[in-house]
C-alpha cells in the first residue's frame, strides 16, 4: 500500500496575493496568471510540485496538465526541488569568452554535483543556462535571483565560502560603458592626452 | 574622419561636439531610479507635452519624422508600425513593450530597466497616447529579477503622483502598467510568442497574419516595442523630430545604445549616434582587444552574421544599410569580439548550442535542423570525426532552414553559420583535416 502523502495547500491562506494577481489582468485574460502564479509556489518551495500544479489549474479553471504544459516550457521552473542556492552558470559566447565553461567545471569539481544536480544536503545545485543578459561583466553566476558579475577564481572561492556559511553577498554588479555613473565613457586617447598633459604640469 | 565644425552635417560620432548622450544619462547613478530624482531632471515633461500640447496623429508623425526604427533587431519603423493600429472602435487596444532581451550580446534594456525604469514608464505613456491603448504590458525575462522589482517599484510611484491610472497628469487620458515576468525561453522575444506566453501559453509563435495591429494579445489590437524604441520616444518628443533626425545616416537616424563584450578592455553599454564606425565603439571607447588578436566580430549580437576583422568592417558605419551591404545586420547592436586564440568551430558551436536550446519544438525545419542535426554535426568535428562531406552537409542544411521555418529563430542560427563558413572556411577545414582544431586554447578564466 501506497500512502499518499498530503501537504497543506498553498494558496488556500494567500487569497489577497491571488486576488492581486488576477487583478493584473482581465477577466478574460484570467490564465495570464499562469506563470506568476508559478512563480509564487517556487520562489516560497524552490520547485513546483504536482500538487501546486492542481492548485494553480484550479484557481484558474484549467486541467493540471495545461499548466504542466506551460511550465515545462520555460527553463526557469523546475519539477523537482532544486537547492537553497541555485547556481545557474552563464554558458553563452561572451561568458564562455571569459571563462564561464572553465568555472562551470570548478564548480563541478568543487561542490561534487553536475548540470541538473542538487547536493545531498540540499545546498547547492548547477543549472548550466543560456544568455543572462550581462554579457559585458562575464563570467556571470546567477544565485537564486541575484547576479554574481566577472567572477574570477578568488571571487569564486570567497562567494562558495560565504555560502557555505549561508551568507548570500548583495550583487556583484560591475561596471562598464555608460553604466558608470554621471561621467560619461570617454575616448581612451582623449583620457590619456588628459593624464600624459596632468603628468607634466 | 567627419568634420565636426561643420554644424549642417549630420551628426555621426560621438566626437561631434553637438552629440549628448541621452538614453543612458541616468544609468548608473545612485538613486536615479526614483521618481523625485528622474523628475528633477526634467522627467514627465514630454509625457505633459504629449498629452497636453499635441494629439495623438501629431505623436505618430513627429516619430515618423524622426525616422526611428525598431531598436529590437528588425528595425521596422516605429510611426509606421503605430499607424497600423485599427481606427478606434471601442475595444481594448494595448501597448507591450518587449523587455524579453535575450539576444546574446544584448545587454542595455537592463540597465534602463535598473537604473532609469521612469524613463521607459513615461515613454510607454506617450506610445499609449499615440495608439490610444489605455493599458500596456511589459514582458520582462524572468531572470532580470532586480529590474522587475524596480519597475514594480517605479510604476507604484508613478500611480501615487497621478503619473499613471485614469487621469495620467490630470488629463482625461487613462494609462495603467502591468508587469509580466518570463521564465527563461529566448523565443519570447519573437513578438508572436511573446503574445502567446503573456496569454498563459506555452511561448510557440504565431502564423503571420494576422499581425498584432489586427489580433494581438487576447485577439486584440496590439503594439509590440523594444525598451529603447519606447525610450527613444521620450526624447524625440523632448527635442524634436529633427533632433533625432539630425543624428545618423540615410536609413538609420537617432542616438543608439551600442553594446561591447568579448575580450576587449572596456566591455559595456556605449551610447552612440547611429553611424559612428565599429572602430569608434570598439577601439575609441572600448580600448581594443585584450590579451591577443581578434579576427572578428558579430555586429548586431550572435544571430547577425559576424564580419572579419579588417579595416573595411572596422570602418565601416553601425546602421542598418551599410551592414545588409555587408550581408550582415545591425541586430540589437550588441558587438561581441571573436579572439584570434578561439577556434571558430568552438566559437559557432556555442552559438548553435544557444539556438538549438532555445528552439521552441513547433516546426520540423528547426526543430530537426537546427536543434537536433546542427549541433551533433559540430560535435562530430570538434570530436576530430569529420569529414569534407560533413562540411558540405552543413552548409547544405544551414541553406535549406533558410526561410523555411516558422518563425527567424532558424534564420538566426543558419545566417551566422553560413557567415562562418564564408570568412572562416579554412578553420572548418582544418579541423576536418587535421582531427584536431586550428586554436586550441580553451582556457579562458582568469585567477
Amino acid at each position: 500500500m501506497v500512502e499518499l502523502e498530503t501537504v497543506p495547500p498553498f494558496f488556500a491562506d494567500k487569497q489577497a496575493l491571488v486576488g492581486e494577481i488576477l487583478g493584473r489582468y482581465p477577466e478574460y485574460g484570467k490564465r495570464s496568471a499562469v506563470m506568476p502564479l508559478l512563480w509564487e509556489v517556487q520562489r516560497a518551495e524552490r520547485y513546483v510540485s504536482e500538487a501546486r500544479l492542481a492548485e494553480i489549474a484550479e484557481i484558474l479553471d484549467l486541467h493540471p496538465t495545461e499548466v504542466k504544459g506551460v511550465m515545462s516550457f520555460y527553463s526557469e521552473y523546475h519539477g523537482e526541488p532544486v537547492g537553497r542556492y541555485h547556481l545557474q552558470v552563464c554558458s553563452t559566447l561572451s561568458c564562455s569568452l571569459a571563462g564561464s565553461d572553465q568555472l562551470y567545471d570548478y564548480l563541478v569539481e568543487k561542490l561534487g554535483i553536475v548540470n541538473g544536480e542538487t547536493d545531498e544536503e540540499g545546498r547547492f545545485s548547477i543549472q548550466k543556462v543560456e544568455c543572462l543578459g550581462s554579457c559585458g561583466t562575464g563570467p556571470v553566476l546567477q544565485v537564486n535571483d541575484v547576479y554574481y558579475e566577472r567572477v574570477s577564481r578568488l571571487r569564486c572561492d570567497s562567494l562558495l565560502e560565504a555560502l557555505n556559511n549561508d551568507e548570500m553577498p548583495p550583487a556583484w554588479r560591475e561596471r562598464g560603458g555608460d553604466n558608470e555613473g554621471e561621467v560619461k565613457a570617454e575616448f581612451l586617447a582623449d583620457a590619456a592626452a588628459r593624464d600624459e598633459g596632468q603628468g607634466e604640469g | 574622419m567627419s568634420d565636426v565644425t561643420d554644424t549642417t552635417r549630420p551628426i555621426t560620432s560621438r566626437r561631434d561636439p553637438r552629440y549628448e548622450v541621452v538614453m543612458y544619462r541616468h544609468v548608473g547613478i545612485e538613486g536615479a531610479h526614483m521618481l523625485d530624482y528622474y523628475r528633477a531632471h526634467g522627467g514627465y515633461e514630454a509625457a505633459r507635452k504629449a498629452l497636453t500640447e499635441m494629439s495623438p496623429s501629431q505623436v505618430i508623425d513627429e516619430v515618423k519624422a524622426s525616422k526611428l526604427r525598431g531598436r529590437g533587431g528588425a528595425g521596422f519603423p516605429t510611426g509606421v508600425k503605430w499607424s497600423f493600429m485599427p481606427p478606434a472602435d471601442g475595444r481594448q487596444r494595448l501597448l507591450v513593450v518587449n523587455a524579453d532581451e535575450s539576444e546574446p550580446g544584448s545587454f542595455k534594456d537592463r540597465y534602463i530597466m535598473e537604473d532609469d525604469p521612469h524613463q521607459l514608464i513615461e515613454g510607454m505613456i506617450i506610445g499609449c497616447y499615440a495608439i490610444q491603448a489605455t493599458k500596456a504590458m511589459i514582458y520582462i525575462r524572468g531572470e532580470y529579477v532586480k529590474g522587475y522589482e524596480r519597475l514594480v517599484g517605479a510604476i507604484n510611484e508613478a500611480r501615487a503622483a497621478g503619473l499613471l491610472g485614469d487621469h495620467v497628469l490630470g488629463t482625461d487620458v487613462e494609462v495603467d502598467i502591468t508587469v509580466h515576468r518570463g521564465a527563461g525561453a529566448y523565443i519570447c522575444g519573437e513578438e508572436t510568442a511573446l503574445m502567446n506566453s503573456l496569454e498563459g501559453l506555452r511561448g510557440n509563435p504565431r502564423l503571420k497574419p494576422p499581425f498584432p495591429a489586427q489580433a494581438g494579445v487576447y485577439g486584440l489590437p496590439t503594439t509590440v516595442n523594444n525598451v529603447t524604441t519606447i525610450t527613444s520616444v521620450v526624447h524625440i518628443i523632448t527635442r524634436g523630430a529633427h533632433w533625432f533626425a539630425s543624428m545618423g545616416t540615410e536609413d538609420s537616424t537617432g542616438t543608439k545604445l551600442y553594446q561591447i563584450s568579448g575580450p576587449v578592455r572596456r566591455p559595456g553599454v556605449y551610447e552612440l549616434p547611429m553611424g559612428a564606425s565599429f572602430r569608434e565603439l570598439i577601439y575609441d571607447l572600448a580600448g581594443g582587444p585584450r590579451g591577443g588578436e581578434a579576427k572578428g566580430f558579430f555586429p548586431g549580437g550572435s544571430s547577425t552574421p559576424p564580419l572579419p576583422w579588417t579595416d573595411e568592417f572596422l570602418d565601416m558605419a553601425m546602421d542598418y544599410g551599410s551592414l545588409a551591404k555587408a550581408g550582415s545586420m545591425l541586430g540589437t547592436g550588441g558587438v561581441i569580439v571573436i579572439p584570434k586564440e578561439k577556434d571558430i568551430v568552438s566559437a559557432m558551436y556555442n552559438v548553435v548550442r544557444f539556438y538549438a536550446h532555445e528552439s521552441c519544438g513547433k516546426c520540423t525545419p528547426c526543430r530537426e535542423g537546427i536543434a537536433t542535426w546542427l549541433p551533433k554535426m559540430y560535435q562530430k568535428l570538434l570530436a576530430g570525426l569529420g569529414t569534407r562531406e560533413d562540411l558540405t552537409l552543413m552548409e547544405e542544411m544551414v541553406r535549406n532552414s533558410r526561410g523555411t521555418a516558422f518563425c527567424p529563430l532558424a534564420d538566426a542560427c543558419a545566417m551566422p553559420v553560413q557567415a562562418s563558413f564564408k570568412w572562416f572556411r579554412d578553420e572548418y577545414e582544418y579541423i576536418v583535416d587535421h582531427g584536431r582544431p586550428m586554436y586550441t586554447k580553451n582556457d579562458w578564466w582568469e585567477a
